[in-house]
């Protein structure tokens, strides 16, 4: 097994003749096969990824990914797979006869998949826990949840064991196991990525996105993805901004007060303290109706989500997780009026947070309220209070996913597990999120630290 | 909250066989749902506000 690489280093390697897409490939599924104890893959695809490494070796690889070997949440269309969304119910279906828009976008950039990825089921999930597939597990420790829905996404790449994964976030669900899992998430603005060939949950909400060890990982897979698909009525025609300069000159950066900081334990705010420190920000300013926000994302998700599984809880109640199915029976009783008042409060709250943004460029957030809880965990202490772990997971992460907000979840290493912060930037602004991410992450502050070599 | 009953005739209305051991789950979710809403319902909103979603022909 050779030194583990970025998929920038990879790419380098493979376009400079110092490594071959075999290599890359053969490297990854010696890791797979190692990190078997995580759980964290649901199918390896050895026999096609070997396929395009040997006609990428034998044409000339290309691309800026090329030979860099990724996974994607198994809830991503792959030719020849059923998308099983994490579910029982969905592995009876049809074996999708395309790829998901963004896994052809990478390939296109020269990347190779290897692998499909355990998620929490139908993606309405906040822990990683999965009672078919069983639970994903936290590289830092075993004992831990990896944070949810985009489970083994956060995981493989916490464990070093692919460069490159692919998640989809409609309330927290990359931003939270990037946060528990150590490791760099992009959620971009809603309508950013095509969610063409991905398996919906909530499409008022339902975003895609990538995870990675470090930023320009990130940067290489999002513009590799990014571009018009008409197959998703909301993916945008607007080209990608590109890589902003260096350093944060000029950029006004403020940290988000009243819920985000109410909500966010010790150890989420110690993290939080020491990027605003490192950015040079002591303003804080306060995201109006941030609960209620959270309140309206939660009432759109459990109906949207019942609406789409109606059928499947009349026929096949039995087959789903209990913890899934009894949620969107609640959500299939929520009364319309309701749901219309969330979507109506939805455009409030946007232009409440764009006049924010006529003042600072980016606000900062802590991604998860606490580090990594121990899987099957029901309950925590927050702020002197018992709360439920599964639905307070996503409380700093539901008030921003559900005005669409680009954001890039950075790890902070901690002397015990690690934890993120949410660097926000306004619509369509991932490229002024990334820059920060990136000056963080050149000053030493944030970093995916390797599972046993912690802060 | 809703009673039994209420969840036995939304569940009837709506098609879905629950079995009587989900009951207490799904009172619970509707419960944390129907909060949620009213925290959401009670925002006085101008008559003239659009819900997010714009549809294009």
């Amino acid at each position: 097994m050779t030194a583990w690489m970025t998929a920038g280093q990879i790419a380098t390697g493979v376009l400079g003749g110092d490594l071959t897409c075999r290599d890359a490939v053969m490297d990854a599924l010696d890791r797979i096969a190692r990190a078997t104890p995580i759980n964290a893959f649901t199918d390896v695809l050895a026999g096609r990824a070997l396929e395009l490494a040997a006609a990428h070796d034998g044409n000339g690889p290309q691309g800026p990914l090329a030979g860099v070997p990724f996974a994607v949440k198994n809830l991503f269309d792959v030719e020849e797979l059923p998308t099983r969304a994490g579910s029982l119910i969905n592995r009876r279906r049809a074996p999708a006869t395309a790829d998901a828009f963004a896994v052809q976008q990478l390939e296109r950039a020269g990347a190779i998949l290897v692998g499909t990825l355990n998620m929490g089921e139908y993606a309405y999930d906040f822990t990683g826990e999965n009672a078919h597939d069983g639970a994903c597990r936290n590289p830092h420790d075993p004992l831990r949840m990896t944070g949810g829905s985009s489970s083994g996404s956060g995981a493989a790449v916490a464990a070093g064991v692919v460069p490159l994964t692919l998640g989809s976030d409609t309330n927290g669900s990359i931003r939270v196991p990037a946060s528990l899992c150590g490791v760099f998430g992009l959620k971009p603005t809603y309508g950013r990525l095509s969610r063409a060939g991905t398996f919906p949950f909530v499409s008022s909400l339902d975003h895609i996105g990538p995870l990675a060890r470090c930023v320009h990982d990130l940067e290489l897979a999002y513009q590799a993805m990014a571009g018009a698909d008409p197959a998703d009525p909301v993916c945008t025609g607007r080209p990608a901004d590109p890589p902003g300069p260096p350093g944060i000159e000029g950029l006004r950066i403020a940290v988000a007060g009243g819920h985000f900081l109410s909500n966010a334990g010790p150890d989420a705010l110690a993290a939080l303290h020491k990027v605003a420190a490192a950015l040079g920000t002591t303003a804080e300013v306060e995201v109006p109706e941030a609960a209620r926000a959270r309140a309206a994302a939660y009432v759109i998700t459990t109906v949207e989500g019942a609406a789409l599984h109606l059928d499947r809880l009349r026929t096949r109640p039995g087959d789903f997780d209990p913890d899934v199915r009894d949620r969107l029976i609640a959500g299939a009783m929520v009364p319309g009026a309701f749901y219309v008042q969330a979507q109506r409060f939805r455009r409030w709250y946007r232009e409440q947070v764009m006049a924010l943004f006529g003042h600072w460029d980016v606000l900062l957030a802590a991604a998860t309220p606490c580090t990594a809880p121990l899987i099957g965990q029901k309950t925590m202490e927050l702020g002197g209070e018992t709360v439920p772990v599964r639905a307070m997971l996503g409380v700093l992460t539901q008030p921003i996913s559900f005005i669409g907000l680009p954001v890039v979840a950075v790890p902070v290493p901690m002397p015990g597990l690690p934890i993120g912060v949410q660097v926000i930037a306004a619509p369509w602004r991932e490229a002024t999120a990334l820059r920060v991410a990136r000056h963080l992450e050149a000053e030493g502050i944030v970093r995916a630290p390797w599972p046993g070599r912690q802060a | 909250m809703p009673d039994d009953a209420d969840l036995t005739a939304a569940a009837a209305a709506l098609g879905i066989p629950m079995d009587p051991a989900w009951t207490d789950a799904v009172r619970f979710h509707l419960d944390l749902s129907l909060r949620a809403a009213k925290l959401v319902a009670e925002f006085a909103l101008l008559d003239e506000a659009d819900p997010a979603p714009v549809f294009t022909a």
